[in-house]
């Protein structure tokens, strides 16, 4: 008999017993559900998390000094990216500053800046310009705005020329940041900007702690990290500095979110495998229920594998249809879910949805062929007399 | 075309043994029309079901067309049942959830006969039959007279050189009867092989030989000496 034969009789004996086979599938399209959503919302969220974790830069190694006596200087600094496994560095300084501006008041976070910082972090211009290397240079009163801030100031981001008052300091508004959205890990919304050198000054530090130092590409970073270990090391002592690699918290965060991946993709296949189970169920009903008719069968002329073949197909249609039905309803739920958040998009992976796929084919033939294979084996006539 | 020797099946039913074939020994030559009579459980639906290999012998050989039944494997009887022997039953034996069309047209799908043939063959089947205007009916939806011709179209559809029937007119009222002998009659008059099972003598009186069974032995056949149909 020919394969495309078969598919019809399966079919035609699916659809002709909707609601039974509809029940029969609901096993496996609860299953796929639960697998492929929960795979996709970890994917989502790994995703989500590694690219945020790459935003504050993948090959960007942070360093950190503790020993405030050990004098490290910008051109020091400057000095560094002369070795050939680092690329960019960029010196920064955090500390909290009162805002002033327009009568209104804000505290928040100022971050002095050497000119790469905002390249190196990711930190996007929507109008005017960033910290450049001419305001270190000259020390400039110049700042760069979050969105956050100058809506708390000001009541609008127009705000380029502008004067604000930090710590009893004016400084000109020379650019305004990009929104970021409140979602975000490290939103630079409620962040304002100001020169390195100016920072120092204001907030009475000498000595550089915090700075970042970027690898020239993804193969050189260990190469630098090391660089950056062996040099802090002679120069501050052995526990007076710290050097993170970004690069490696990505990677230990993909390894849990992976692990997790995998537990809950595991706990969902259970649910796959009772469905496998119900399809059994009815199979074995469906060849006792249709001996009969499996007798007929033989006796005009089916073959033992026309028999197994139109089992096992009905069973594999059942499954599939199942796993098909699943994954729409997973891919539907995900769209809702994309609907109501904002910055992290969740689908369905083409690698997820074929694992999927395969798992449903998979669970039709394994727990189809034992049914089939009864079905088959049945002498035509005592299938014949059964009633 | 068919050779019997020493035929045995017995059935142990609740420890006592019940001899449904008690060494039957029947030859039937091709274009043969044989009606097969005798009481009730004398072992004629037995016979057929081994003629027709849906069954197997305790003992004894069979040949179809000179080959040993014994010697081939379950593909080769299959095959052998799909292109020679064509069945008709007394319950009809149709699928109920396929309609006219489908049930004659699926011992064609078996045999990987290609579509368009098929429906050629299976519309050329029912309108031999005077079924052309039912085609798409369910069996549900079917006299008992109008489905035993389509399970006479079934049997002839894939033109088998041997038909077997066992009571094909057992259910049937005397003018579907009538219709059905009819159409066997036809049959025979085309060069088929015919096995007609019945217990109604004035059916048998219509083959040209006729062989009773009694307790799964043949005491009469009227093809041999001694034998006359008349007597019965
Ligand atoms: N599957 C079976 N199990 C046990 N005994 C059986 C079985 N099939 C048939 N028999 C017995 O074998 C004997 C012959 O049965 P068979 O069906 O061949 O009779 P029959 O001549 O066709 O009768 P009828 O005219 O009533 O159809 C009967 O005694 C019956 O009880
Ligand atoms: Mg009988």
């Amino acid at each position: 008999m020919k394969f495309n034969q078969a598919l019809k009789m399966a079919l035609s004996s699916v659809l002709s017993n909707k609601m039974r086979s509809f029940l029969t599938m609901l096993g496996i399209i609860v299953g796929v559900m639960a697998v492929t959503l929960l795979i996709s919302l970890v994917q989502g969220a790994t995703n989500t998390i590694t690219a945020e974790l790459g935003n504050l830069g993948g090959t960007n190694l942070t360093c950190m000094i503790y020993d405030s006596s050990s004098r490290f200087t910008l051109e020091e600094l400057k000095a560094l990216e002369e070795e050939e496994s680092i690329g960019l560095t960029s010196a920064y300084l955090q500390a909290n500053g009162t805002l002033k501006a327009a009568g209104n008041q804000y505290d928040a976070a100022v971050y002095g800046v050497t000119e790469n910082y905002m390249d190196m972090q990711s930190v996007k211009v929507e109008t005017g310009r960033g910290i450049l290397e001419i305001d270190n240079e000259y020390r400039l009163n110049v700042c760069v705005v979050g969105v956050e801030v100058a809506k708390e100031l000001f009541g609008n981001t127009d705000v380029i020329g502008e004067i604000i008052r930090i710590n009893g300091k004016d400084y000109k508004v020379v650019g305004v940041l990009k929104e970021m959205g409140a979602n975000s890990m490290s939103s630079v919304d409620t962040q304002i900007f100001i020169p390195f050198t100016n920072a120092q000054r204001l907030f009475a530090q000498t000595s550089i702690t915090s700075f970042y130092v970027s690898a020239t590409s993804d193969e050189t970073i260990e190469q630098a990290e090391k660089y950056m270990n062996d040099y802090l090391k002679a120069k501050c002592g052995e526990d007076n500095y710290m050097v993170l690699n970004m690069g490696m918290i990505i990677e230990l965060v993909e390894e849990v979110y992976n692990t997790l991946s995998y537990m809950l993709g595991g706990i969902a296949a259970i649910s796959l495998l009772v469905g496998g189970i119900g399809i059994m169920n009815i199979m074995l009903v469906s060849v006792t229920e249709r001996t009969k008719e499996i007798g007929i069968r033989k006796a005009i002329g089916a073959q033992k594998s026309d028999i197994i073949v139109q089992f096992l197909i009905e069973s594999v249609v059942l499954s599939l249809m199942g796993g098909m039905i699943g994954m729409i309803l997973s891919g539907g739920i995900l769209g809702i879910i994309n609907l109501f958040s904002t910055d992290v998009k969740f689908s369905i992976t083409i690698p997820v949805a074929l694992l999927a796929v395969l798992f449903s084919v998979g669970v039709g033939v394994i727990f189809g062929i034992y049914p089939a294979n009864k079905a088959a084996n049945l002498k035509p006539i005592d299938a014949l007399r059964f009633e | 075309m068919i050779t019997l020797e020493k035929i045995y099946k017995t059935y142990v039913l609740g420890g006592e043994e019940v001899h449904a074939l008690d060494g039957v020994d029947l030859t039937i030559d091709e274009k043969e029309f044989v009606a097969v009579i005798g009481a009730s459980g004398s072992g004629k639906s037995t016979l057929m079901n081994i003629i027709g290999c849906l069954d197997t012998a305790d003992s004894g050989n069979y040949f179809i067309d000179g080959q040993n039944i014994m010697d081939m494997t379950e593909k080769e009887i299959g095959i052998m049942r799909n292109r020679k022997i064509g069945f008709i039953f007394q319950q009809f034996n149709l699928i109920p959830k396929l309609n006219a069309f489908e049930n004659v047209e699926l011992p064609l799908i078996y045999q990987g006969v290609g579509a368009k043939e098929r429906k050629d063959r299976v519309k050329e089947a029912l309108t031999k039959v005077g079924l052309e205007d039912r085609m798409y009916h369910r069996p549900n939806q079917l006299s008992g007279g109008q489905q035993q011709r389509v399970a006479v179209a079934r049997a002839l559809v894939t033109k088998p050189t041997l038909i077997l029937a066992d009571e094909p007119t057992g259910n049937l009222d005397s003018k579907s009867s009538k219709d059905i002998m009819n159409l066997i009659k036809e049959l025979h008059a085309q060069g088929n092989t015919i096995v007609l099972i019945t217990h109604d003598n004035n059916i048998a009186a219509e083959a040209p030989r006729q062989v009773q069974l009694m307790d799964g032995k043949i005491i009469r056949d009227s093809a041999e000496k001694g034998g006359n149909a008349n007597e019965i």
